[in-house]
């Protein structure tokens, strides 16, 4: 069970100056009556141990962390180790978020499930969730992601989910959430919105969070038993931020531990074709919460770029917002050919398909554990695993070759 | 009291009813936005709602995230909306209502928000995508400013939200007829009477209904109860068909006044 207090005052949610709760009226009550179940299930065992059966017997935790051997070797510097959320039910760690999030639903007494997704992979773990726990389930999902993950969307239908092609906007992660938000709306009443990340208005952060923490709790015990002593340094990939706040939160006061997210910085942060919100970004204010985004001076959202689907996204969790300005935590980024080099690289030397988010994780360790001592312990967060991009790379790849 | 406070304390002095009419601002170009508010009548129009276009509108319905879209795509510019309006402000009767998205408000900072506008010649604005716990800023800056703000009450909102709501909200309060996005509709809720009604015996303040009014029947069964009908969809969409028809500024405004026309004659 997750060991802080929620904060239930009017300007509920905040972490330092982010969060919030930026919406309509109509959701309101809604978001008020979330945070009074949430904070109900949080302090019942009951819940906790139910959503445990389902980690363990359904999604196969905990997952292991594993010593990338042959990647050490190969960097010849900091041992890499990789917890390997890749090997959860349905290949990522959104299936921690979205079984808790279904069984709070039907705590809440409703039946109807509405999600987004970027990549597919929240979409697919929501699909799975409500599945299995007997849930109506909707997606909505930007049709340029509809092409690049075509595999992801009929994963989905297979799962008896309607997946809703989204032809508004940039037709991407932001679009689709707008389109969920809209939903939301007209089906308050009956429905849930199982938001994918750490982001949205409160208690939407805190509550992705709070179940995505057993990523870092687990790291820390089999890191223990393993080596003895704390990493000295986490890396994990950050799009809205769920598996970095997931393997961050736990070390937070670890203050030894160095904890790097690591954003997409597309074709690169000197032009405008990037999705890197904490190293571009100002304050402001978009789905619902107060955080960093991507906008230009009259407050418009910006486009953005990221050849991973599930990083394409012009806003961060507010809690990374928090943990960026408090110095807690760093922030860099990878860029598209980078992440396609490290999901070779990692195939090549450990015979694991990284997600393309998850590459810009490991972009980022290939520079990194080169500078530093043998001695010194990185463990990467290998939040999925990549099959789902396998088309995507071949045909991108194949366009290089083309130019050549 | 400003225009638009002025406007409303007659209404209900009178027991007159009237029309809130939106338009997209600045779409497809702000001449085209000075066209049509120059030939509003303020006799039947209390106020024009003037949509600020968005990126990301999540309470509005296709036809008004069209209208943003388009009008976002060819450039436009908060600025430059302001410019217009304020170059124009003497030939236009009818006070202004800027409905405008909270990501653009906290871009400029509430007080540079609301005393830019203010300058431009708007009276009032609405934030569709705020509640009032994250409001109460925003509406004392308003108020100083005598720019000030109308919070809207949903079919979703308990009645210690309706106080709270009409104890911020000047001069009259939104009542968003259901739970949903904007967007016409064949019907009104059958509850929409009743919600009304109850909402001024709690709060008694002008209530106008908007979210799904789309025709001159619609128009006159609202206003048999409240104090005012609020037409979006319905006249955006003529604006998105005649901008589709590649029309002049003055030809959109005849389209949309027209059409207002006609809903106008409704009134009781």
């Amino acid at each position: 069970m997750p060991a802080t207090t929620a904060n239930t005052s009017e300007t509920a949610g905040r972490f330092g100056p982010f969060g919030g709760q930026y919406l309509p009226e109509v959701l309101m009550g809604a978001i008020r009556q979330l945070e009074h179940e949430y904070e109900q299930a949080r302090n019942d065992p009951a819940f906790w141990a139910e959503l445990d059966r389902y980690l363990t017997s359904y999604a196969g935790r905990p997952s292991p962390l594993y010593f990338a051997r042959r990647l050490t070797e190969q960097l010849g510097g900091a041992k890499i180790y990789l917890k390997r959320e890749d090997l959860n039910h349905t290949g990522a760690h959104k299936i921690n978020n979205t079984l808790g999030q279904a069984l709070l639903t039907k705590r809440m007494g409703k039946r109807r499930v509405i999600a987004e997704t970027g990549a597919g992979q929240h979409g697919v773990a929501t699909a799975t969730a409500c599945a299995v726990l007997g849930l109506e389930c909707v997606v909505y999902m930007g049709t340029e992601d509809v092409r690049r993950q075509a595999l992801n969307v009929y994963r989905m239908r297979l799962l008896g989910a309607e997946c809703v092609p989204v032809e508004s906007g940039q037709r991407t992660l932001k679009d689709a959430i707008n389109e969920a938000m809209r939903d939301w709306m007209a089906s308050v009443a009956h429905t849930h919105y199982i938001i994918g990340s750490v982001m949205g208005p409160h208690p939407f952060p805190t509550i992705v969070r709070d179940f995505q923490t057993v990523i870092g709790r687990e790291t820390k015990e089999q890191i223990l038993a393993a080596e003895g002593r704390l990493p000295d340094v986490i890396l994990a990939c950050v799009g809205g931020g769920s598996n970095a706040a997931g393997i961050f939160y736990p070390f937070i006061e670890n203050e030894s531990v160095r904890l790097i997210g690591v954003e997409a910085a597309g074709e690169g942060l000197e032009g405008t074709r990037h999705a890197a919100t904490l190293a571009r970004g100002h304050p402001g204010v978009l789905h619902g919460m107060h955080t960093v985004v991507l906008q230009d001076n009259d407050g418009q959202t910006l486009p953005v770029h990221s050849v991973a689907a599930g990083l394409d996204y012009p806003g961060v969790g507010p809690e990374h917002a928090r943990w960026h300005a408090a110095g807690r935590a760093e922030y860099t980024s990878a860029t598209d050919v980078e992440a396609l080099d490290a999901f070779e690289l990692l195939s090549r030397t450990e015979g694991i398909i990284p997600a393309l988010e998850t590459a810009h994780a490991v972009a980022h360790t290939v520079k990194l554990a080169r500078e530093l001592p043998a001695d010194k312990l990185v463990v990467i967060n290998l939040s999925g695993r990549g099959d789902k991009d396998c088309v995507e790379v071949s045909r991108l790849r194949e366009q290089d070759r083309g130019r050549r | 009291m400003n225009k638009l406070q002025a406007t409303f304390q007659q209404l209900q002095a009178t027991g007159r009813k009237a029309l809130l009419p939106y338009v997209t601002g600045g779409y497809p170009d702000p001449e085209t936005t000075v066209e049509i508010l120059k030939r509003i009548d303020p006799r039947r129009c209390a106020c024009v709602e003037v949509g600020i276009p968005f990126s990301d509108p999540i309470a509005d319905g296709p036809v008004i995230q069209t209208s943003f879209s388009a009008a976002l795509e060819k450039g436009f510019q908060l600025d430059a909306l302001f410019a217009a309006i304020r170059q124009n402000r003497q030939d236009i009767d009818v006070p202004l209502l800027a409905m405008v998205s909270y990501s653009i408000v906290y871009r400029r900072t509430p007080r540079q928000f609301v005393e830019t506008a203010k300058a431009a010649g708007f009276d009032g604005l609405i934030v569709p995508d705020l509640a009032f716990e994250e409001a109460e800023d925003l509406a004392t800056i308003a108020r100083e400013i005598e720019c000030p703000l109308v919070l809207m009450v949903a079919p979703t909102s308990e009645e210690q939200r309706r106080r709270r709501i009409a104890a911020l909200s000047e001069p009259f309060i939104y009542y968003q007829s259901l739970a949903g996005v904007t967007g016409e509709r064949d019907k009104l809720p059958a509850d929409l009477a009743d919600h009304v009604r109850e909402l001024r015996e709690e709060t008694g303040k002008p209530i106008c209904v908007g979210f799904g009014i789309a025709t001159p029947a619609h128009v006159a069964a609202v206003c048999e109860v409240a104090d005012g009908a609020i037409v979006g969809s319905a006249i955006v969409r003529r604006m998105n068909e005649a901008v589709e028809r590649g029309e002049s500024p003055a030809s959109i405004a005849r389209t949309v006044t027209d059409f207002i026309a006609e809903l106008t004659a409704a009134l009781p």
